[in-house]
Parts: structure tokens; C-alpha cells; sequence
């Protein structure tokens, strides 16, 4: 153990004692021990099927992992598969558009909610509800509202505005942006919860002070209360962009990758190829590809998580 | 570590609830992604057959993504080496089990039964490996079919096309009249139903053989390919506008409802019109697909047992190969199912207009050397190939600015990597 | 708290603004029901009307016939009794994943935040990265893993799979939570002789309830809705509620019964939704207690 954890240099301090040896190392590596059995198993279960993956991508296997080594073959037919590449587009599309949009109506729902208004517990179960619902529950019903023939362009249509045009769905330039549609629909509510609990953390005097020297709503908002959301923001990215790129359920539910396959994300490619393809390397590949994409969004955000810990501390 | 004992006690506790142990005997686990309605329906029959003849039967099930859920549960299965007794296989997907040499063989079974006079031919090449049967057949499923409404076609005054020209014409005059010609689902799936029925269709059994089974590639280069592909953006006016992502099941209800003149699918399409209480030859009509008259394309769900070591099991395998082959059961299986037997000797008496059709145009297509394996439905090519063809012919359906040049381009390069 | 001043705003505008955000939140809110009630109406009527009607009209005939379908007849797979037989699997899944997720998370929190050690910032890194895997990567070596150990295709095998990935974000709630407390708590606590353990149970988990809500909401909400994990590691009567839900509305070339799938769907949400409805309040106040600030 101790040489996976710095132990704590306290016993040079002279505190300790002869006699109970065992029982005070224990206790002294208390912190250790408890974090242990926890990342023993994301080391096996994280970093260990993640290598585990990395070695399986320069292989040929197909049905079954195999040890057969090809080098870099399987990148190669990879980068040379056009859905892949629609699906790397799609997912820089989609993440940028879902964190963003998810993130300001979140904090739209959140200033609303936060206006003193009556039945605020109400609206704000309706706006969080669909969190509660996985795709595989809500699919079917989000397929058939966006669909031009069953959901909102006809019955906007029997109200008689004929020319009404709402086909996105079935429309392979536009499917994605229905799963960002229906993802934000997923998400905002999560986010005006995490937002709404920062803005009542606010100290009401500073508003109040700014409000007496004349500042209107918006610019108490701009100016005082949103800068002070920073934490807030984080939480709120780390979350919104894991949803992001284990975004699944949701491209199978509403369009299984169509129209002409304009919609299929990585992870949906990846589970495509490994088992609807026989390509389990190439899907090992994809799976490559978004870790280190992954590692190279989040690092940055780790790390100065951790830089400002350590300052603190 | 008070994580761990917490883990290992409830471990403990639970183990004792949720024990997979099944009572003494013969037993048989089967993993299918038969879940609902006609399908359960029909399994239920063999279930009870094994029952009757004293095997347990632990269901299974695992739904969605056109069976690809199952074959994922079904290598987490294998993976951690506790595979199912029995698994549903398309014909394909048999012979990628075989080569991994999971799946018991069953020849001593095979020979016993007589199974090489009783089942049809063109099935047991696709079942045996190296010599050995590994799976079991349950049915036959005809992908190139033409259903059309009645009602509509007799009001415009029209005849189902027989060739893909005569299904140009037919509809553009079901388009004058209002009706959308094609019913269709935009699924990669559905579209490659499509594709092999132009390909057949267009290009003649021969033409398919060298294209799709072979994959050769002055076949996927020749114009009759660029034909067949142009027919397919022919197709793009014949269908609604709101086909994409669309499931078979509401196509067939356009057709149902007189919204749409015609469907290309499978005979699954039969439970859908049946339970509308619609009547073969009266409300419906089925016909080969344009193009495809003698010609019978077919696909099979087959059962693959897994290898073990287990005596009951085992005999758990081999009770239920042969009741699949049962004759009772092929029938009843089938008529609910909307197939036809993979038996060639079981009586259709039973039949509607349409599976009766389908018997009589399998006989003539074995002799003629006519029937062929499907594509869309993994009979005639591997996942990998089959993938190939699914992508190209999906994108190119559903994106207009992509020319049929382009497509056999992509289709060649696709298969290549695809070796 | 809400922020008087923004809204004292009397007369004429004060008015008309309210009205204005009246009228948003109403519009957000029927926007967001939208999903709901298709599934619901639905639910509601009969195969026929499904047919011919309108997917998004109301039901001419209520009826609750397709519930009753849903909860004690449908077929999934051979077995037609409904879902209510899987809705138990489903507790017992949940209660003992939720719960071990929970408590390793906050002991974690906990030694990471108030009793530290050198490169325990790195440790909590190394944790966080676990919530960005999709979990699609992993089912093979999770598969072999398990199969080694003895817990493939068991409930046990189940929880242990949920409680590893749920670790990362209980961990990273706990610990935001714990950060904000003062750290004069502990000190106290340690200057009168508490190990490790003793502190946390008597001084830390005590005040931890809003989180605990927090973690325990989160976690029911992902383990509840799982189908992956649910399909790949349990099979047969053992799968819990989603999976079953998921066998019945996904059939390939059945027949498609659109009124028991969608009132299958309803009956399967409605233990979230209702915490979200029940606990909703008590959500927010452990986010506002702290589990958001970073």
C-alpha cells in the first residue's frame, strides 16, 4: 500500500510510540486505506480496460478479442471509414451546441425560477422531470413529436398554418440538431437546479448595495451575480460533458444514426462496429480515439482543479 | 476494509436470492430477441413441445437493435464464460460462431433425423461447418414481396408491376392519383430490403450471386449496378417525405390505411395486415417483388448451441435441436410467425394465400437455382460486408446529392478494407 | 432569498414584467410536458385509435386496459405476467448499489477533503476521469473480469458493475460538499483524540444529509434507467425493470402494441419521477448546501 500512497510524514514527528505498531499504522494511513479498495478498482475498471482496449485496437480482432497483431491497421481503416468521420463531426457539433445551449437556458429557467414567483416548486419538478427519464423510456414519444407527419409540423398545420415546416428530423443536414433538441430538453433542468442553488448561496447584500446605487436587473446580473457563478459553471461542465460523450441512448432512440447515417456519434460507431460489424479492433480504435479526446478536454479542467487545492492547502 | 466486507456481505446475501441454479434434469437456456407478439408466440410453442418432453426452459430474451443488443449481451456471455445453452442466429452469424468453434456440433443429431433430406437445401451449407451441423433451422422468411392494396390498385384500375419498369409506371399513376406509390421505412435495414430486391430485380439471380454473395467487383462496376442504383433514386419520389427512421410496422399501416399503394418486405408484414383483420387476395395482395418472379430470396433464424460440459445441458442442446425440426412444430411456428417451414416436407394445408405461395415459389426457385440468400437480413454476407453495403446504400438513399457513380466507388473501397 | 430588490419594482411595468415571466415559465413548462403526455395519452387509448388517429390527439375513450396489459400480461420475451415481477429486481439492485455507491463515495469525500495526504489531489483526479468512460467501451473486459471472479450474469456481479462507476460521481459530489465545510470541524474533532472513522461518523455524516440526497438521487436516476449494464450482466428473471421495459417496446418483426408500450414506459418511470416529485425540494437543498461549489 504504501507504495502506491505517499505515506503522511508524521512519524518523524516523534509521536510514535513503541508496542502498538500494526494498530497505529492503521490509523495513521486511515485516509489511505479508506481511498484504497476505490481506486484499486477504477485503476482495474478505468485505467485497466482502458489499456485493456488500447492493446485489443492494435489487434485484428473481430468477434472475440484475438492476439493477433496488425499495428496501426485498424486506425488506418478507421480514418478511412466515412460514417466515422461524420460521427467525429457530429460530436464536436453536438457537445459544443448541447454544453452551450443546455447551459444558457439552464440559467435562463434559473433567473425565471429565482423571480419570487408563486408555485415555484411546481415548475421547478416540470422542468427537472426529464432528467428522471432515460431515452429508452421518452424515445418513441420524441420520434413521433418530431417527426413531420405525426408530431408538431401537422398539428401546427391543422391549426392551419400550412406552409409550417419543422422536418429536421428526417432531414440528414439537420437530424443532429433534433439531438440537441432533445438533449437539452434531458439536461437544462439538471443544470437550473445546480444553477439555482448557486444563486441562493449569493449574499443578498452586495445586490442590494448595487441596486441602491442605481443598477438596473440585467446589469446586477451581468455585472454581480453570474460572475459569481464560477463553481457553479464547472460542476456544471463536467456534467454536461460527460453526458455528452456518453451521449447513446439518445441517437438510438430518435434516429439510430439516419438519415443516411448523418447522425451516429462516436460512442454509437463504436458499438456499431464492435458488435453489429464483427470489427471489434476498429471499434477498440474509436474507443481510443475518444479517450484521448476526452483527456484532452478534461485534463486542463483536472489539473487546475488540482493546482488550486494545492494552493489552497 | 469496511468497503469490502460491505460488498462481500451483500454479495453474500444476494447470492442466495437471485441463485441462476435450475432444478435437476435436461435444461436449455435460450437467448433470442423473439420478445413480443407473433414471435413469442410462436417460440412459446416450442417451449411447450420441450416441456412436454421433459426440458427445462430458462428464457432469455434481449430486444432491440435488430438483434445487435443480443449479440453484444451474447459476447459479454462469452466472454465471461457463462454462454447460454442456445442462441437465434441469422444464417451468417452461424458461420462466424462456427469459425471461433464455440458452438456444439450436432452431426451425430443431424444424421439420426435424416437432416439432409428434410431440410431445405440451400439452408445446409450455411448450418454445417467443416463438415459438422452446428445449428438448426427454424424458419424461412421470404424478403422479396410485394404487398400492395387492393382496394387502391382495383380503384385506379392498376396491376402489380412485374418488372421495376412497370413499378416506375404503376407509380406514377398512384402518384397522379394522390396515393404515395411506396410505403417505406428509412432504416439502414429496410433500404438494403430494397437495394437487394433492385439488385435481383434489375440484374437477374446470377447478377445477385456475382455482386452480392461474391462481391465481385466488374459486377459492382458494371452499368446494371448503376442501374439498380439509379432505380433507388428513382424510389426517392415514390415515398413520403417522412420515411426516415420510420419502423416497418407503420409503413405497413400506410398501406393498411390506402395512404400508400405498395410495401417491399418481408413476410413478417402478414401479422401486421392480419391483425387489421385484412384477407390475403381480398383486402392485400402478395406478389414477388418487380423483377423477382422465380426467383425466392431468403433468410432464416436459426438456433446455435454453445459447447459444455454439463450432461444436462447438453442433453437440454440436442431435445431442443430436435424440436425445432419437430413437423407439429415447424407448422405451428411458421403459420404464427408469417414464414414457411425450413422443412421441405411439412404439409401447408394450414397456410394462408400467401405462405402457401411462398412454399410452392421455394420448390420451383430450389430447382431452378434461383433461391438466394438475403443481404439485408445477413443470409448472403458477413456483418463486415453486409455493414459495407448498409452504409453505402443508406447514405446514398437518403443523401440526393450523392450520384450512383459515387456509390459503387464507395462500395468497392468499402469492401476492400472490408477483407 | 431571492433578490428582493430585483423584483420590487412596483406599478404599471412591475406588472407586465411578471406576467411576461408567467408566460415563460408556462410555455417552458408545456414544452417540457410535451413528452409526457404524449406517452400518457397514449397509454390511454385504445390499439384502434392509435391506428387511425392523431399520435398527439386526446383519447376519445379513456381506458385503463393497456396498464393492466402492462403491469401483469404483456410478453417479454416467453414470460407473459407484465413487469411488476421485475420491478422487485429492480429494488434489489438498487437498494444495496445506491447505498455501497453512496457510502464509498462519502468516506472518499471524506479522506479527501478533511484528512489528506500527499497526492490526494491526484488520487481525486484519477477517480473524476471515470465519469467521462461511455460505458459501451467496457463491456467485454467487465464481462471477462466478472466471469474470473465468479459474479458473471448474477444480481451481485450487477451491483458491484454499478457501484465501480458510480464511485467517480459520488466521490466528486462528496468531496465538493466536504470542501466547503470548515475545516475546524475536523481539527476539533482530532484534537480530542477521533480517528479517521470516528470523525467522519460523528462529526462529518451528521451534516452530510443534503448531499447524501444529492448522491442518492443521482445514483437511483442512472441505476433505475441502466439498461446497458442491466441486459449484459443479468439474463432472464434476474434483469431488472428497464430491461424488461426495453424487451417490450424493442421487438424487431413483431407487432408493435403502441398503448401497453407507452403505459410499460409510464409504469417503469414512475418510482423517479415520483423521488423527483417527493425528494425534488430536498434535492435542491443539498446542491445549495454546497455540493456545487467546486
Amino acid at each position: 500500500m504504501s507504495t502506491t500512497f505517499p505515506v503522511q510524514q508524521t512519524a518523524k514527528r516523534g509521536q510514535w510510540r513503541e508496542g502498538s505498531g500494526a494498530k497505529l499504522w492503521l490509523a495513521r494511513n486511515a485516509s489511505q486505506l479508506a481511498l484504497a479498495p476505490s481506486v484499486a478498482i477504477i485503476l482495474l475498471a478505468v485505467y485497466g480496460f482502458m489499456v485493456w482496449t488500447g492493446v485489443v485496437s492494435f489487434t485484428a480482432s473481430k468477434m472475440l478479442p484475438t492476439y493477433e497483431f496488425v499495428g496501426f491497421d485498424q486506425y488506418w481503416r478507421l480514418w478511412s471509414n466515412p460514417i466515422w468521420r461524420i460521427a467525429v463531426d457530429n460530436i464536436f457539433i453536438f457537445a459544443i451546441l448541447f454544453i452551450a445551449i443546455a447551459s444558457i437556458i439552464g440559467m435562463a429557467l434559473a433567473i425565471l425560477v429565482d423571480q419570487k414567483i408563486r408555485a415555484e416548486g411546481f415548475f421547478r419538478t416540470i422542468y427537472l422531470y426529464p432528467m428522471a427519464l432515460s431515452f429508452i423510456v421518452t424515445g418513441t414519444a420524441w420520434k413521433w413529436i418530431l417527426n413531420p407527419g405525426l408530431g408538431i409540423e401537422r398539428m401546427v398545420r391543422l391549426w392551419g398554418w400550412d406552409s409550417f415546416r419543422f422536418d429536421w428530423l428526417v432531414d440528414p443536414r439537420f437530424a443532429i440538431y433534433t439531438l440537441v433538441i432533445a438533449g437539452v430538453w434531458q439536461s437544462s433542468g439538471f443544470v437550473m437546479a445546480l444553477f439555482l442553488a448557486a444563486l441562493r448561496g449569493i449574499d443578498e447584500d452586495i445586490t442590494k448595495a448595487a441596486r441602491l446605487d442605481g443598477a438596473g436587473s440585467f446589469q446586477i446580473y451581468r455585472r454581480i451575480i453570474i460572475p459569481q457563478l464560477g463553481p457553479a459553471f464547472l460542476t456544471v461542465f463536467v456534467i454536461l460533458t460527460q453526458q455528452a460523450v456518453k451521449s447513446f441512448d439518445l441517437v438510438v432512440a430518435l434516429t439510430a444514426g439516419g438519415p443516411g447515417n448523418s447522425t451516429h456519434l462516436p460512442a454509437t460507431f463504436m458499438y456499431m462496429q464492435t458488435f453489429g460489424r464483427d470489427q471489434m479492433a476498429v471499434g477498440a480504435a474509436s474507443a481510443m480515439m475518444i479517450f484521448m479526446t476526452v483527456t484532452a478536454v478534461v485534463a486542463p479542467y483536472l489539473y487546475s482543479d488540482v493546482r488550486k487545492q494545492r494552493d489552497d492547502t | 476494509m469496511l468497503n469490502r466486507n460491505l460488498v462481500l456481505a451483500t454479495a453474500l446475501l444476494l447470492s442466495g436470492s437471485t441463485s441462476m441454479a435450475l432444478a435437476g434434469g435436461p435444461n436449455v437456456e435460450v437467448m433470442h430477441y423473439w420478445t413480443s407478439g407473433s414471435e413469442a408466440a410462436g417460440l412459446n410453442v416450442l417451449k411447450k413441445l420441450l416441456e412436454e418432453r421433459g426440458v427445462t426452459w430458462s428464457d432469455s430474451p434481449v430486444a432491440g437493435g435488430t438483434g445487435m443488443n443480443m449479440v453484444q449481451v451474447l459476447r459479454a456471455r462469452i466472454a465471461s464464460d457463462t454462454a447460454p445453452a442456445a442462441a437465434q442466429m441469422h444464417a451468417q452469424q452461424v458461420q462466424a460462431w462456427a469459425s471461433e468453434e464455440v458452438l456444439t456440433d450436432l452431426t451425430d443429431l443431424a444424421k439420426k433425423d435424416d437432416w439432409a433430406k428434410v431440410i431445405a437445401p440451400e439452408l445446409v451449407p450455411l448450418i454445417s461447418h467443416d463438415g459438422s451441423y452446428v445449428a438448426v433451422p427454424v424458419n424461412v422468411h421470404r424478403s422479396n414481396w410485394l404487398w400492395y392494396n387492393k382496394k387502391v390498385f382495383d380503384s385506379a384500375g392498376l396491376q402489380p408491376p412485374t418488372t421495376w419498369d412497370e413499378f416506375n409506371e404503376v407509380s406514377e399513376k398512384l402518384l397522379a392519383k394522390g396515393v404515395t406509390p411506396l410505403a417505406l421505412g428509412g432504416q439502414p435495414w429496410q433500404e438494403l430490403d430494397l437495394f437487394e430486391n433492385a439488385v435481383l430485380g434489375i440484374g437477374g439471380a446470377d447478377f445477385y450471386r456475382k455482386a452480392v454473395i461474391d462481391e465481385d467487383e466488374a459486377a459492382l462496376r458494371s452499368d446494371t449496378m448503376v442501374k439498380v442504383f439509379d432505380q433507388l433514386r428513382k424510389m426517392n419520389k415514390y415515398i413520403d417525405s417522412n420515411y426516415p427512421g420510420r419502423d416497418w410496422n407503420l409503413a405497413t399501416q400506410m398501406v393498411i390505411k390506402g395512404e400508400a399503394g405498395m410495401q417491399i418486405m418481408g413476410d413478417w408484414a402478414k401479422g401486421e395486415l392480419s391483425l387489421a383483420n385484412l384477407q390475403p387476395n381480398v383486402d392485400y395482395g402478395c406478389v414477388p417483388a418487380p423483377g423477382t418472379k422465380g426467383s425466392y430470396v431468403w433468410l432464416t433464424d436459426n438456433f446455435g448451441f454453445f459447447k459444455t460440459k454439463d450432461k444436462d445441458k447438453q442433453a437440454g442442446q440436442l431435445a431442443m435441436a430436435s424440436a425445432i425440426l419437430d413437423k407439429g412444430f415447424q407448422e405451428a411456428f411458421n403459420i404464427k410467425k408469417g414464414s414457411i417451414p425450413s422443412r421441405i416436407d411439412v404439409s401447408m394445408d394450414k397456410f394462408d394465400f400467401c405462405g402457401k405461395a411462398a412454399f410452392a415459389d421455394r420448390a420451383e426457385a430450389q430447382k431452378s437455382q434461383k433461391s438466394l440468400p438475403s443481404l439485408a437480413h445477413n443470409a448472403a454476407a458477413g456483418a463486415t460486408k453486409t455493414g459495407v453495403f448498409t452504409d453505402v446504400v443508406s447514405t446514398f438513399f437518403e443523401t440526393p446529392s450523392v450520384t450512383s457513380q459515387q456509390a459503387i466507388e464507395q462500395l468497392v473501397t468499402g469492401l476492400k478494407s472490408a477483407q | 432569498m431571492t433578490h428582493d430588490g430585483i423584483v420590487l419594482e412596483r406599478g404599471g411595468r412591475y406588472h407586465l414584467r411578471r406576467v411576461f415571466i408567467y408566460c415563460c415559465l408556462m410555455f417552458i413548462a408545456a414544452v417540457y410536458l410535451l413528452p409526457l403526455v404524449v406517452v400518457v395519452f397514449t397509454s390511454l387509448k385504445n390499439i384502434d385509435e392509435i391506428r387511425n388517429g392523431s399520435l398527439l390527439s386526446l383519447p376519445k375513450a379513456p381506458t385503463l386496459e393497456a396498464w393492466q396489459q402492462a403491469w401483469s400480461d404483456a410478453c417479454i420475451g416467453l414470460q407473459c405476467s407484465g413487469l411488476k415481477g421485475f420491478f422487485l429486481n429492480s429494488m434489489i439492485l438498487i437498494v444495496p448499489a445506491v447505498g455501497l455507491s453512496t457510502a464509498i463515495g462519502a468516506i472518499n469525500g471524506f479522506a479527501l477533503t478533511h484528512w489528506k495526504f500527499r497526492g490526494s489531489n491526484v488520487i481525486f483526479a484519477l477517480l473524476l476521469f471515470g465519469v467521462f468512460i461511455p460505458f459501451q467501451i467496457i463491456l467485454i473486459p467487465m464481462a471477462r473480469s466478472l466471469g474470473t471472479v465468479g459474479l458473471a450474469n448474477t444480481m451481485p456481479g450487477l451491483i458491484l458493475v454499478h457501484v465501480v462507476y458510480g464511485i467517480p460521481f459520488t466521490t466528486l459530489f462528496f468531496r465538493n460538499y466536504f470542501v466547503s465545510l470548515p475545516a475546524e470541524l475536523v481539527k476539533a474533532a482530532k484534537v480530542d483524540g477521533a480517528g479517521f472513522y470516528q470523525t467522519f461518523f460523528r462529526v462529518i455524516l451528521p451534516i452530510s444529509i443534503p448531499c447524501i440526497v444529492v448522491a442518492v438521487i443521482w445514483q437511483f436516476t442512472n441505476i433505475w434507467n441502466d439498461f446497458l449494464f442491466g441486459t449484459t450482466f443479468t439474463s432472464g428473471d434476474n434483469v431488472p425493470v428497464t430491461v424488461a421495459l426495453n424487451n417490450i417496446v424493442n421487438t424487431t418483426t413483431g407487432v408493435k402494441r403502441y398503448n401497453v408500450d407507452m403505459a410499460a414506459v409510464v409504469l417503469t418511470a414512475l418510482p423517479t419521477i415520483a423521488i423527483y416529485v417527493l425528494a425534488g425540494k430536498y434535492f435542491l437543498r443539498g446542491l445549495m448546501a454546497g455540493s456545487v461549489k467546486g
